[in-house]
């Protein structure tokens, strides 16, 4: 089945920058209301750039290896860029669409990244 | 019961989904309708149609006919002996959030207690909460035993003088777990004898989702002009009517029959389901002890990819807290999958379920 393509299972199964970060420059909790997943990405600045990345949260494997993936995709990248991600460069880092019932468990790590939106 | 006519009652089942055939495991949530209750539903539409009462031209007088007749064949169904005492509500929640307003606000004070278990849908949850947070009034929260279900001496030790309502599910959504009415009423008129009880009856399988009553006993004397006076507005008509079809249509096949089925497919799945490592269900083992619905997570992986991959073979399931966090958070899980069974689902169903799960595990590589 393709959502479940090798590269998405990787992450689940291996996820990227997963921990907590202490003294982490801006804190972010987000709630998927339909089905209580949670993610919360911990964010470090420098200069304008995300210097550091973390995540850690309980979720299905879309939405853990969108976060996983995300967060290796932002390191280092401006914030202001970041900010506004779409959903569409989602799909693009995630290798293609997701079915329309899991859009929101792909997006969740996206409304918690979007929150650098000033 | 001959499942494979049953099948074929219920048009939805000529649907291919993902290209195959269906197998609908979620009648838990809304159950799908035969066609001799479609099609009495789109007669309504069709030939009838117009608000109820207060009309003076044919087409009311007919609507409120079949209306009212709807009515008095729900209340032989549930055994009600007069109709006035049913109440038609949108869903179950719309009804216990009417006896939260109309009659919890007014009889439900200060210091006052509110029995309630952990099992409870939110529904039947957050009400009695926002209540007890408004006015100061004690929500109690009645916990289960290892095997999910209520742990009854728990229960009789929450009753108490200052009770004024317990209030609590026939059929846990998650657990499946069927409490015992009989023998929790007769603790509650023997511990708090005034007391209201309220059941959600939301799950049985002789109520329907999308189209739920909920019979509410309340004392005659209260409330005049009952039952229209909690029917505000325009009601669904055609929901009634659709509603006193399906009562026909079960009746038809025997409520005993439906139940042994259940019990039946719930056995078959349990059976099937606990030879699959890694599989854990939830509730009672006993099948007898539960209604058609069991709930169960594959190892690590999160119920709602189950259901995805579920999806992909067309088994149909729901995943998710299934609006009952407390009792998840009580399991120590995140997630639950659910399957649950009706009258036309049969072991073949469970057979395709069952592969459907061995399938999951590959996909996960578990």
């Amino acid at each position: 089945m393709d959502l479940y393509r090798e590269h998405i299972l990787e992450h689940w199964q291996n996820p990227q920058n997963f921990r907590e970060m202490k003294k982490a420059d801006l804190v972010v909790d987000q709630v998927n209301p339909l089905c209580g997943d949670e993610v919360t990405f911990y964010f470090k600045f420098e200069k304008g750039k995300i210097k550091d990345v973390s995540f850690v949260g309980d979720g299905c494997a879309i939405s853990v290896a969108s976060a996983s993936i995300l967060s290796e995709f932002i390191k280092g990248k401006k914030v202001a860029v970041v900010g506004k991600m779409t959903g569409e460069d989602v799909f693009e880092i995630l290798g293609g669409p997701v079915a329309p019932a899991r859009l929101k468990c792909a997006f969740l790590p996206l409304e918690a990244i979007r929150k650098l939106r000033v | 019961m001959n499942i494979g006519k049953i099948k074929r009652d219920f048009p939805i089942f000529q649907k291919k989904i993902n290209g195959k055939s269906l197998v609908y495991l979620d009648s838990a949530a809304t159950s799908q309708k035969p066609k001799k209750v479609l099609d009495l539903v789109d007669d309504y539409y069709d030939q009838y149609n117009a608000n109820v009462h207060r009309g003076i031209h044919t087409l009311s007088v007919e609507a409120t006919e079949a209306y009212e007749a709807a009515r008095a064949r729900v209340a032989k169904f549930v055994g009600v002996s007069d109709p006035v005492e049913i109440i038609f509500t949108r869903n179950a929640t719309e009804a216990i959030n009417l006896v939260a307003y109309a009659w919890g606000r007014v009889n439900i004070s200060s210091g006052d207690e509110i029995v309630t278990t952990i099992m409870e849908h939110h529904s039947n949850f957050v009400p009695w909460q926002q209540l007890a947070l408004e006015n100061g009034a004690v929500l109690k929260v009645v916990p289960i035993d290892e095997n999910g279900e209520l742990d009854i001496v728990a229960f009789e030790k929450a009753l108490g003088p200052k009770t004024k309502l317990v209030t609590f599910t026939h059929v846990s959504n998650v657990l499946g777990t069927i409490n015992d009415v009989k023998q929790l009423s007769k603790l509650v008129n023997l511990k708090s004898p005034k007391a209201r009880i309220m059941i959600d009856g939301a799950m049985p399988p002789f109520l329907f989702g999308g189209e739920m009553i909920s019979k509410v006993t309340l004392e005659k004397t209260t409330w005049n002009e009952l039952p229209w006076k909690f029917e505000a507005g325009t009601p669904n008509v055609g929901g009634a009517i659709g509603l006193a079809a399906a009562c026909d249509y079960l009746d038809e096949l025997g409520m005993e029959n439906v139940r042994k089925h259940d019990v039946e497919l719930a056995q078959y799945a349990i059976g099937k389901l606990s030879k699959i490592p890694g599989v854990v269900i939830f509730g009672p083992k006993d099948a007898t002890k539960r209604g058609g619905v069991v709930s169960f997570n594959v190892g690590p992986v999160h119920a709602h990819d189950v259901a995805s991959i579920l999806d992909s073979a067309g088994i149909a399931v729901r995943s998710g807290n299934h609006c009952a966090e407390p009792l998840v958070d009580f399991l120590g899980v995140s997630s639950l999958a659910r399957a649950s069974f009706y009258i036309y689902n049969d072991k073949t169903d469970i057979d395709i379920f069952v592969e459907g799960i061995r399938n999951v595990k590959e996909v996960f590589k578990i």
